[in-house]
């Protein structure tokens, strides 16, 4: 665990000294979020319910971005063959870099969620507890997927169209049942999203367990 | 007698078909200090590699200290140190960050006072707070030897570790190398340059399409060598 802890510090400090990562996915998910806003004109009325597919379009775009930087850093400087020279377990730098996406798009989604309450004349702030939590769990599995990705796309040359083509395929079921449970949060409240939810936790856990298990694969030779 | 930092037997690889090492045979004692000499393309980069356990061999057999490589442990991998052709060095970061996140990686006791020696050594304490991207190549090269000291590895991998190091860092690198080497460290070295590895090499080996073509023992000569790389690399051209 102290490998992945001082990946977590090192890329954090490095995103927060750079915010290349912050800068572009801020900017891109509020472009986002005024486009699919704008390009549907929904009455007020109407608006809430366009809220859980925008907020998702905006999560999966801008964490492509955000998540793809965080490997291009390895890149540079050979410094993933750093790491690999280093007495950690692979599966400690895959912890490492996921909970590093996972704040990454968390705090993306911080910013991009009461935008999008703004936008779409949505009342966020008394289904906040289960919107959080749904999330949250959309945003692990994502992470989990595309760090894994990522790590494969890094090692190619056509590594911008590689990631997404290798990702969105696979992390469908996800973003559906990120989509219904985000409407059922805001419909009624998590419990209406039972079966979302489950469908979300078992990815989360497949794919942490699968990226934790295969990283080793994928980064060495 | 305890097992040699590296053993290896017939290690081939190939990269997308095309052979790059044809069955390397090499065995490196505590306290030696081997000097890869090559052409462009004779596999010393991709040898130093396998060696770090940065890459697989294709087949063959590679034991480091005993050990089976394949496995490659943890506890491996901490006595190892490498340098290679970049810094391994994160741009954004300044060097002290640098050598502090590796030394948590490698766990570095009393961490603090290593990297202070190491930037002392190394001529980088006015630059220690800035980051790696302002550096010079020279710099860059000079952080790049201090991160793979830090651990104290018991063997040393270093490809053309002199590239880009002025003659007062030549020095001190070549004074390092020899007081390892005396306190019973491995280290093999890949370099273009035989002047300035001569003085702290035991042995030298050609390498010629992924094969040791030629091995000295003991202190080079120049001569001898001009006349071995003559016969094995022009003569095999």
């Amino acid at each position: 665990m102290r490998g992945a802890l001082a990946i977590l510090a090192k890329d954090l400090r490095i995103e927060w000294r750079t915010r290349e990562s912050l800068a572009s996915v801020f900017v891109l998910g509020v472009l986002l979020l005024v486009v699919l806003t704008v390009a549907h004109d929904p009455t007020p009325e109407a608006a809430p319910a366009l809220a859980p597919a925008v907020l998702w379009v905006s999560f999966v775009f801008t964490g492509l971005a955000g998540i793809q930087r965080g490997f291009l850093l390895e890149r540079e400087n050979d410094c993933l063959a750093g790491l690999l020279t280093a007495p950690v377990d692979p599966a400690d730098i895959y912890a490492g870099k996921l909970a590093a996406n996972v704040i990454l798009l968390a705090v993306t989604q911080g910013v991009v969620v009461p935008l999008a309450g703004l936008f779409l004349h949505a009342d966020l702030w008394p289904v906040l507890p289960g919107l959080f939590a749904v999330l949250l769990l959309g945003n692990v599995g994502f992470a989990a997927l595309s760090t894994l990705f990522a790590a494969v796309a890094a090692r190619t040359r056509a590594r911008e169209t590689l990631l997404p083509l290798l990702l969105l395929p696979l992390a469908l079921p996800l973003l559906i049942a990120a989509v219904q449970a985000t409407e059922a949060v805001l419909a009624g409240g998590l419990g209406a999203a039972r079966e979302a939810v489950a469908v979300l936790l078992a990815f989360d856990v497949i794919f942490t367990v699968a990226g934790w298990l295969l990283f080793a694969y994928v980064v060495r030779d | 007698m305890s097992d040699p930092p590296i053993h290896a037997e017939g290690l081939v690889r190939a990269f997308a078909g095309t052979p790059v090492l044809a069955g390397v045979d090499l065995v490196v004692r505590g306290g030696e200090a081997v000097v890869l000499l090559g052409p462009n393309g004779a596999g010393k980069t991709t040898l130093l590699r396998i060696l770090a356990l940065l890459l697989r061999p294709g087949a063959g057999r590679l034991a480091l200290f005993g050990t089976d490589a394949g496995a490659a442990p943890p506890a491996l991998r901490r006595r190892i140190g490498y340098v290679g052709h970049e810094s391994l060095c994160y741009p954004d970061l300044t060097a002290a960050e640098n050598l502090a996140f590796y030394a948590r990686l490698f766990d570095v006791p009393d961490a603090a006072a290593r990297i202070a020696e190491l930037i002392g050594w190394a001529g980088l304490e006015a630059a220690a707070r800035r980051p790696v991207r302002a550096y010079s190549r020279g710099m860059a090269q000079r952080l790049a030897l201090a991160r793979a000291l830090l651990h104290g590895p018991d063997l040393l991998l270093l490809d053309e570790p002199f590239a880009g190091l002025d003659p007062e860092a030549v020095a001190a690198l070549q004074h390092r190398l020899g007081e390892l080497r005396a306190a019973g460290h491995a280290i093999v070295l890949t370099t273009h340059d035989l002047e300035r590895a001569a003085p702290v090499a035991t042995r030298l080996a050609i390498l010629h399409r992924g094969r040791v073509a030629w091995t000295q023992e003991g202190a080079p000569e120049p001569v001898v060598v001009a006349a071995a790389w003559q016969a094995v690399v022009v003569g095999r051209a």
